[in-house]
C-alpha cells in the first residue's frame, strides 16, 4: 500500500484499501472484487482527467514518481556512470553516463531526487550546484566527440541557491552551457520527467527536441515563489499554478515544447512501466528523425526553433 | 582617466550654502556624504567621497559609454503582448511605460566607442525590475545578429533582477534564444563585452550576462543567480560581508575586472581595439 498520497488521491486510497481487506479475507469474492477494481480504474481516469495545475505539479512532484534513475533502467540499457566535473567535485544531484537506446550509444544527463530522506539530503533534492552543470557540460562534449546524441531529463526545483553556489558561480556555470548546448554538434532530445524549475532545468534543456510527459510542469518559477513575490503570499500558489501556464498543454500552445507524452490513467507514479514504455517510444522515434538531418541543418534548425520564441508586438 | 574626481577650487562653504537652494544637495544613500548635487551629476551619479554608484538610467549609460551623436537607437517599436492573459500584467506594463519610457527594459542600438563601430544594449532597471520578457530577449537577439551579420563587436549593460514571471516560460526562453546569437558570435570570433551593474540576478545572469568574452562589474555591484533575500532564505543566516558584490565576484574569477562607471568608456574601446585582432575590418555602421 501506498504511504503517501495527494489530497486528492485520497478517494482512490479509499478504494484500494477495500481491495486489500477484500483480499485478506479470502474465499471467494471475485465479482465483489472485479466491481472494486472497475470502479477503482474509472474513479482514478476520472480524477486524473480533471487535474488543476497546482495539482499537477503536486503530481509532478509526487515522491513515488518516476525518477531518472528508473528510466536508466527501464528504458535504457547498458548505463555506466560517469561522474565529477575535473574541476571541483561530484554533484549527486544531477547523475550521467553511457547508455543505450534502440541499438545506440547515447549520453544519458539527468537530475536525480532522492527516494527518502537521506537519499534527498546526499541528491539535494535534484538541486545542483554549479559542479552538476560543469559534470553535464563535460559528458555533453564527451558525446560530441564520440558522435553520440544527448538525451537529458529534465526534474529539479531549480539551481540551488546557495553560499557554495553563488561562490563557484552559478550563474557562468548555467549560462555556459546554454551557449554549449546551443552549439553542441550531436543531435539532443530533453525530456521533462517530473519539474522543470526555471534555470535550473533549462542549463540541461536546450535541445532539438523537447517533450514533456502529461503530468509534469516547467516553469520560470514555482507557484509557491511568484505567489510570494506578487502576492506577498505563499498560499496564493493555486492562483500562481494557474497564471503561470505551466502544464505540458499550455507549454505545446506557447511553442516551447514540441510534444506530449500520455501517462497512464493515474498518472507515471502508478504505472511505471507503461510510463517508462510512453518516454521510450518518444526518445526512440525522435533520435530516429534527428539521425537523418545533418549536423550543419541540425544547428540551423535549433537556432531558428529558439529565435522564433517569444510573443510580442511590433508596432 | 577619471576627470570626474579632479576637484574644482572649493568656494567657501559658506557662500555656496548662502548661494543655492535646499534641493539642490545631495545625499550620497552609502556613507551619508552631502554635496552639491551638480557634483554627484559631474561624478557620473559616484559619491563623490565613498564612490558608491548610485542607479542611473539607461540614457545615461549611453551618454556615459559613446561618441557623442553617434548613438542609433534600433527596434523602437517592439511593445510587450500578454501572451500568458497573466492577470493586471497589461496594467504593470502601462505603469513602467509611465515610470520609464515605452522601450522596455532594454535599449538597443549602434554607435561609436572611440570611433570603433559597437551594437550597444543596456538594460533599464527602472522598467519592471530591469526583468527578461520576450521584447528585451527579441531586442537583444536582434542586435547581437547585426553583430554577427556585420561584425561589429556587441556590448551589453546589464541591470536585472531576472526572468519576467508574467510571460511564464517564455521569458525562461529567452536566455536560450539570446545564447543561440550569442553563440553565434562566438564562433564566427566576433567581440562580446558584458558591463554588469547593480543588479545583475536570475536569467539575465544565467545568460548573456555571464557569456561575455569579458565580463566587467561596476563598483558594488551585486552579481549572482540566487538574489540575496532567496540565499538567507534557504540557507536561514546572514550573508556574509561583501557576498556577490563585484569585488567578490573578481576574487573569485567569475568576473575579469571591476571598473568604475567613470573609465567605462577608455577601458571597453581599449579592450575592443585589444579584441579587434583577426577580424575583417570593413565593418561599417
Ligand atoms: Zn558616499
Amino acid at each position: 500500500m501506498p504511504t503517501y498520497s495527494l489530497d486528492f488521491e485520497r478517494p482512490l486510497l479509499e478504494i484500494e484499501r477495500q481491495i486489500e481487506e477484500l483480499k485478506k479475507l479470502g474465499g471467494d469474492h471475485g465479482d465483489e472484487l472485479a466491481a472494486l477494481e472497475r470502479q477503482l480504474a474509472a474513479l482514478r481516469a476520472d480524477v486524473y482527467k480533471t487535474l488543476t495545475p497546482m495539482q499537477r505539479v503536486q503530481v509532478a512532484r509526487h515522491p513515488k514518481r518516476p525518477y531518472t534513475l528508473d528510466y536508466l533502467r527501464t528504458v535504457f540499457t547498458d548505463f555506466v556512470e560517469l561522474h565529477g566535473d575535473r574541476l571541483f567535485r561530484d554533484d549527486p544531484a544531477l547523475v550521467a553516463g553511457w547508455a543505450r537506446l534502440d541499438g545506440q550509444t547515447v549520453m544519458v544527463i539527468g537530475h536525480q531526487k532522492g527516494r527518502d530522506t537521506k537519499e534527498n539530503l546526499r541528491r539535494n533534492f535534484a538541486m545542483a550546484h554549479p559542479e552538476g552543470y560543469r559534470k553535464a557540460l563535460r559528458l555533453m562534449q564527451l558525446a560530441e566527440k564520440f558522435h553520440a546524441p544527448v538525451i537529458t531529463l529534465v526534474d529539479t526545483p531549480g539551481a540551488y541557491p546557495g553560499l557554495g553556489a553563488e561562490e563557484r558561480g552559478q550563474a557562468e556555470a548555467i549560462a555556459r552551457n546554454l551557449l554549449a548546448m546551443a552549439s553542441l554538434r550531436t543531435p539532443i532530445i530533453t525530456a521533462v520527467i517530473g519539474e522543470g524549475g526555471s534555470g535550473g532545468a533549462l542549463a540541461i534543456g536546450v535541445a532539438d527536441r523537447v517533450v514533456m510527459f502529461e503530468n509534469s510542469v516547467y516553469s520560470v518559477i514555482s507557484p509557491e515563489g511568484c505567489a510570494a513575490i506578487l502576492w506577498k503570499d505563499a498560499g496564493q500558489k493555486e492562483r500562481a499554478a494557474e497564471a503561470l501556464k505551466l502544464t505540458a498543454t499550455d507549454l505545446l500552445d506557447l511553442g516551447v515544447i514540441d510534444e506530449i507524452i500520455s501517462e497512464p490513467p493515474g498518472g507515471a507514479h502508478s504505472d511505471p512501466d507503461a510510463a517508462a514504455q510512453a518516454l521510450g517510444e518518444s526518445l526512440r522515434r525522435h533520435l530516429r528523425q534527428l539521425a537523418r538531418v545533418r549536423i550543419e541543418k541540425l544547428l540551423k534548425r535549433r537556432e531558428e526553433k529558439y529565435l522564433s520564441m517569444g510573443a510580442f508586438i511590433e508596432k | 582617466m577619471a576627470w570626474f574626481k579632479k576637484e574644482r577650487k572649493p568656494r567657501s562653504s559658506e557662500r555656496v550654502k548662502l548661494e543655492i537652494p535646499a534641493d539642490a544637495w545631495e545625499k550620497c544613500d552609502e556613507c551619508g556624504h552631502i554635496d552639491i548635487k551638480e557634483r554627484f551629476v559631474q561624478a557620473l551619479s559616484v559619491c563623490p567621497k565613498c564612490g558608491h554608484h548610485r542607479r542611473i538610467s539607461a540614457q545615461e549609460y549611453i551618454d556615459v559609454l559613446v561618441d557623442e551623436g553617434s548613438w542609433h537607437e534600433l527596434d523602437v517599436k517592439l511593445r510587450s503582448a500578454d501572451p500568458l492573459a497573466f492577470e493586471s500584467y497589461k496594467d504593470r506594463v502601462q505603469v513602467a511605460y509611465k515610470k520609464a519610457g515605452e522601450l522596455d527594459a532594454v535599449r538597443t542600438g549602434y554607435a561609436r566607442l572611440h570611433g570603433q563601430p559597437v551594437n550597444l544594449a543596456v538594460m533599464d532597471f527602472a522598467f519592471m525590475g530591469g526583468s527578461m520578457g520576450s521584447v528585451v530577449g527579441e531586442k537583444v537577439a536582434r542586435l547581437a545578429q547585426r553583430s554577427a551579420e556585420k561584425g561589429i563587436p556587441l556590448m551589453i549593460v546589464s541591470a536585472s533582477g531576472g526572468a519576467r514571471m508574467q510571460e511564464g516560460a517564455l521569458s525562461l526562453m529567452q536566455m536560450a534564444k539570446t545564447s543561440v546569437v550569442i553563440a553565434e558570435l562566438a564562433r564566427k570570433g566576433i567581440p562580446f563585452i558584458s558591463i554588469l551593474t547593480n543588479p545583475t540576478t536570475g536569467g539575465v545572469s544565467a545568460s548573456y550576462a555571464m557569456q561575455g568574452d569579458v565580463i566587467i562589474a561596476e563598483p558594488g555591484a551585486v552579481v549572482g543567480f540566487a538574489g540575496p533575500r532567496v540565499i538567507k532564505q534557504t540557507i536561514g543566516q546572514d550573508l556574509p560581508e561583501g557576498f556577490q558584490t563585484a569585488e567578490f565576484l573578481v576574487e573569485h574569477g567569475m568576473v575579469d575586472m571591476v571598473v568604475p562607471r567613470g573609465e567605462l568608456r577608455d577601458t571597453t574601446a581599449q579592450l575592443l581595439r585589444h579584441m579587434a585582432g583577426r577580424r575583417p575590418v570593413e565593418a561599417a555602421d
